[in-house]
């Protein structure tokens, strides 16, 4: 024991204090050696809380796990925990993030009275009719004519958009935005998208080409990567 | 082994009791050995459109209850001997009827028939799933209207969930001069939107009506224009190959005519 590697590693950086925990030995032993190491440099009461980065390594934590972490470290001594790092996420947390992300591409006619519902951006390869609805978390691409109802970032993603070879929408949704088709007759548009326009604070149709300064992080997974 | 034809349509009153009519003639026409099911119980038309309403004595629940046997239940034309009708009840509903009693009606009737032609109930509830139970193939009746468009959609949407091949369709009741002035949905437009195969078109025509209340299919009628039309479904069933536009191509003919004599088209 006594030339034991060193469990629990601090170190202090601009940002604040970083906690490094060594991710080859058995959580309680890591837990036993920072409950030492904390107790020494803990802050006197009259100090500032400082915020500490949890550094797991190659270490999975569940949430019981963490919430051990956080009683040790910020409610018994005086720190505030800012993040936890890991290299390594669930299988499912994988799984889940990979279904939103993903583009899933569906061949088929979506008809009256049908619901195409999507986790992720929705490649949609022929029509959706009149009556017809289809519904995605993120964005909608439809490579045949739009006639129904098109809803994309169902989950509340504003950055959505909506594109199709030819639209003549009975209603277009986005996040929580609706708009509908004018009551008169009109003809329908080629080649254009739908999406939100913050100025006007509504849902705008405009040809494709402006998506490639309005909607840079076009793939569901940079969109994903960027907000963490 | 016969075929098992369902004519459905969702909306009501698009024709299809009359495209069941006229087709399973033409068919009997053609030599056929063909069977009418109607399955509207409760509002039974299929034995008035065909003139033999008081010759029923049982029908389709008495035979799916057991209380005759199918045979007993089938009525003759008087026409043809090959041409049968199964009259649907007029006093039960539509529950006395089950998917399974369909299919063995069905699979009964395939052994001595080249034809069964299904007429289906409007609606998608109980009646139509009974209907289109048994069938091997459907045909889809729209007539050139948004609302009975946008049914028959719907009712190729849940045609294809069933274990049958692609949907025809028929569109009925096209009024050329409305269609020439753009008061109609263009045939192109309904075969793009519903994007199934079209199997025939027919003429809004007089004729079909004086026909239905005297009790002979306008089928029977050797000139009228929805009459070639339905019996060029009839052989399209059969495999050949008409040219869709007969019928349109007719009706330029007499246009043509008419312009070069002057009287207004």
């Amino acid at each position: 024991m006594l030339d034991k590697k060193q469990l629990i590693t601090i170190k202090g950086t601009r940002e604040g204090l970083s906690l490094f925990i060594d991710d080859s030995c058995s959580f309680d032993d890591a837990m036993e050696d920072l409950n030492e190491k904390i107790i020494a440099s803990r802050p006197k009461n009259d100090e500032p809380i400082v915020s500490v980065k949890v550094k797991l390594g190659n270490r999975f934590l569940y949430e019981a796990q963490k919430d051990q972490l956080r009683e040790i470290i910020s409610e018994i001594n005086r720190f505030t925990i800012h993040s936890f790092e890991s290299n390594v996420i669930h299988r499912e947390e994988a799984l889940a993030w990979k279904e939103d992300s993903e583009i899933k591409a569906v061949n088929r006619i979506v008809r009256s009275g049908q619901v195409l519902e999507v986790k992720g951006d929705l490649l949609l390869i022929g029509d959706v009719n009149p009556g017809g609805k289809v519904v995605s978390t993120g964005n909608i691409y439809i490579m045949g004519s739009l006639y129904g109802i098109a809803h994309a970032g169902s989950d509340g993603d504003l950055s959505t958009f909506i594109a199709a070879s030819f639209m003549k929408p009975s209603q277009l949704r986005i996040a929580d935005y609706i708009s509908r088709a004018p009551d008169y007759e009109s003809d329908g548009v080629y080649m254009e998208c739908g999406l939100i326009d913050e100025v006007q604070d509504k849902i705008i149709i405009d040809r494709l080409q402006v998506l490639s300064h309005k909607r840079k992080e076009i793939s569901g997974f940079e969109r994903r990567m960027q907000n963490g | 082994m016969g075929e098992a034809i369902v004519i459905t349509s969702g909306k009501g009153g698009v024709g299809k009791t009359t495209t069941s009519a006229n087709i399973g003639t033409a068919l009997a026409l053609m030599e056929k050995k063909v069977c009418l099911i109607d399955t509207d119980i409760g509002l039974r038309n299929l034995d008035v459109i065909m003139g033999l309403e008081n010759r029923i004595i049982y029908d389709i629940v008495d035979v799916i209850q057991e209380r005759c046997k199918l045979k007993q239940a089938l009525i003759k034309d008087k026409r043809f001997d090959h041409l049968s009708l199964l009259p649907a009840a007029q006093t039960s509903d539509k529950s006395a009827v089950t998917t399974e009693g369909m299919k063995k009606i069905i699979s009964e009737l395939k052994q001595e028939y080249d034809y069964i032609i299904i007429d289906c109930p409007a609606g998608i509830e109980q009646g139509f799933q009974n209907a289109v139970a048994g069938a091997d193939k459907a045909i889809v009746v729209t007539t050139p209207e948004k609302s009975s468009v946008r049914d028959a959609d719907r009712i190729i949407g849940l045609l294809e969930k069933e274990d049958m091949e692609s949907p025809k369709l028929v569109i009925n009741r096209i009024r050329n001069h409305m269609m020439k002035n753009g008061d109609m949905i263009e045939i192109d437009d309904i075969v793009q939107i519903l994007s199934i195969d079209l199997v025939g078109i027919v003429i809004d025509d007089d004729e079909v009506i004086k026909a239905s209340n005297t009790g002979e299919p306008v089928a029977f009628r050797p000139n009228s224009k929805a009459s070639i039309a339905y019996r060029n479904i009839a052989r399209r069933i059969l495999g050949e190959n008409v040219p869709l536009q007969s019928l349109e191509d007719k009706k330029g003919m007499i246009q043509k005519m008419k312009q070069f004599l002057g009287m207004r088209a």
